[in-house]
């Protein structure tokens, strides 16, 4: 295996270059998503209600690789020259968005609805209320969730490789299939997105101890 | 004009009639305090005055405005028409400071420096000068309480709605918080205040409005009287069993 990481260090860095570019873009983007698509989906008028609803469920009932082929297949008839790569970081920040939105909804109605009626008698209008008093809230809230959610994210996007996206887990099948060396390739791949995932799971564990201890940081 | 004035205002949950032909005016200055057995629609009445739950018929003028037309900016009237809360409330997330100062900032868009100024002064007012740096967590019910009317007086609102302020207090702790409202209404605050505490009702309220099952059944101009002699056979019955709690 040692050899194998050696002699094909330089592509599988650069495997690793495209997994962490992609997984990066696709969290920022799934985020703003997240949060937008929840708002829509706790507002109180029922027509922007359902179409975050709707966006909800289509995304996370939709597996990945479908998604991610959609993009990569369809959408290059109307935007062309779009390669695997941001095809699939599309892909995989839409279908995380989903997830993202679930969870900080779920975030956002935990926090005692008492919050949001005193910003709202204290003269704050609705997005007020949600940018200063309820959201700051229900982001501690859901830190662990979505911790797992970026975990699942870095992980999700070896689903490039089916898209020629230059990632980890396509520059592991080229290996594997010109080596033949199968068994210490993706050995090799598989510790090398754990160097990435372990820790991400750390950084969301102390953060979580640290919010719990001082709610204001 | 006066402050409030209800005209035939109802309400409905669904099909549950929770404010029945609601007719009720509320003088500049003026304290009036909500008593009622529980479920009789008075947290319901409070909320309608500042547009945390709307009215389903009649008139609703508060400051002039009309709550029931579409065109009337429900932040324009919470921002003159502060609110006090049985659970408190304070932004669990804000310091006190924050607590008081941010509803200034961020809605009257006074500078930072005025608000935390101003904040100050009530802090001074409601005796917890020293907590300003805390969070809400680290303060006791009384002295959460008495920063949340902090909070409702750093708007500088026309009206202030108390909704069983000293409910979930130990009892040590009531008179604190009665003592920061009396001065509140000394100052010359409108306040509207449903409330257990019949002392208050009798010393500080100027006037009485005693609801059951979702209507006003009795409204004294002089509590004392009321209290002495109430002629709604329910309010006879709410104040016996009170009396016979004490
Ligand atoms: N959001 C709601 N949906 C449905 N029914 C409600 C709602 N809020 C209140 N009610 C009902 O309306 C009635 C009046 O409630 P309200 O809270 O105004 O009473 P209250 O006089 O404040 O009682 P308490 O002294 O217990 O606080 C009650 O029967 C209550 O169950
Ligand atoms: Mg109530």
């Amino acid at each position: 295996m040692i050899s194998i990481l050696t002699n094909n260090w330089s592509s599988l860095m650069e495997g690793v270059k495209y997994t962490i570019e992609s997984s990066l873009i696709a969290l920022i983007g799934s985020l703003i998503l997240g949060v937008i698509f929840a708002m829509l989906e706790i507002s109180p008028n029922k027509t922007v209600h359902i179409i975050g609803r709707t966006y909800v469920e289509i995304f996370r009932n939709i597996p990945l690789l479908v998604v991610a082929m959609f993009f990569y297949i369809v959408m290059p008839q109307f935007i062309p020259g779009l390669d695997g790569f941001t095809a699939g970081t599309i892909g995989l920040t839409i279908y995380t968005s989903a997830f993202i939105a679930e969870t900080v909804r779920a975030g956002i109605e935990s926090v005692d609805v008492g919050q949001m009626e005193a910003a709202r008698s204290n003269g704050m209008t609705y997005l007020q209320s949600m940018r200063f008093i309820v959201l700051p809230q229900a982001i501690k809230i859901v830190v662990p969730p979505l911790g797992n959610q970026f975990v699942n994210l870095v992980k999700n996007s070896s689903v490039l490789a089916f898209l020629a996206g230059f990632d980890l887990m396509y520059q592991g099948n080229l290996i594997a299939s010109t080596t033949f060396k199968t068994t210490d390739t993706y050995l090799a791949v598989g510790l090398l997105y754990l160097i990435m995932t372990m820790p991400l799971s750390y950084l969301m564990r102390y953060l979580e101890k640290r919010w719990s201890k001082n709610p204001q940081a | 004009m006066s402050m409030i004035e209800f005209h035939d205002v109802n309400k409905y949950y669904g099909k549950f009639h929770a404010l029945k032909n609601i007719n009720l005016t509320v003088e500049r200055g003026e304290v009036v305090s909500i008593i009622g057995p529980s479920g009789s629609g008075k947290s319901t009445l409070l909320r309608t005055i500042n547009g945390l739950e709307h009215i389903s018929s009649g008139q609703l003028l508060v400051d002039n405005f009309d709550l029931a037309d579409a065109k009337t900016d429900m932040n324009k009237i919470r921002k003159n028409v502060g609110m006090v809360f049985q659970h408190f409330n304070l932004y669990a997330n804000k310091t006190i400071m924050e607590n008081i100062t941010l509803g200034p900032i961020r809605v009257l868009k006074v500078s930072k420096a005025e608000a935390e100024e101003r904040a100050n002064k009530l802090l001074g007012l409601v005796g917890l000068q020293d907590q300003a740096n805390k969070l809400p967590s680290m303060l006791s019910g009384g002295q959460k309480q008495r920063i949340a009317i902090a909070r409702a007086l750093a708007m500088k609102p026309k009206a202030i709605l108390f909704d069983e302020p000293t409910s979930a207090l130990d009892p040590e702790m009531i008179g604190d918080v009665l003592d920061v409202m009396k001065k509140v209404a000394d100052q010359g605050m409108t306040m509207i205040v449903v409330t257990h505490e019949m002392g208050f009702a009798k010393e500080v309220g100027d006037r009485l409005v005693f609801m059951a099952d979702g209507e006003i059944r009795e409204e004294s101009n002089h509590p004392k009287e009321f209290f002495q002699n109430p002629q709604d056979p329910r309010a006879k019955e709410f104040l016996s069993k009170i009396i016979h709690a004490d």
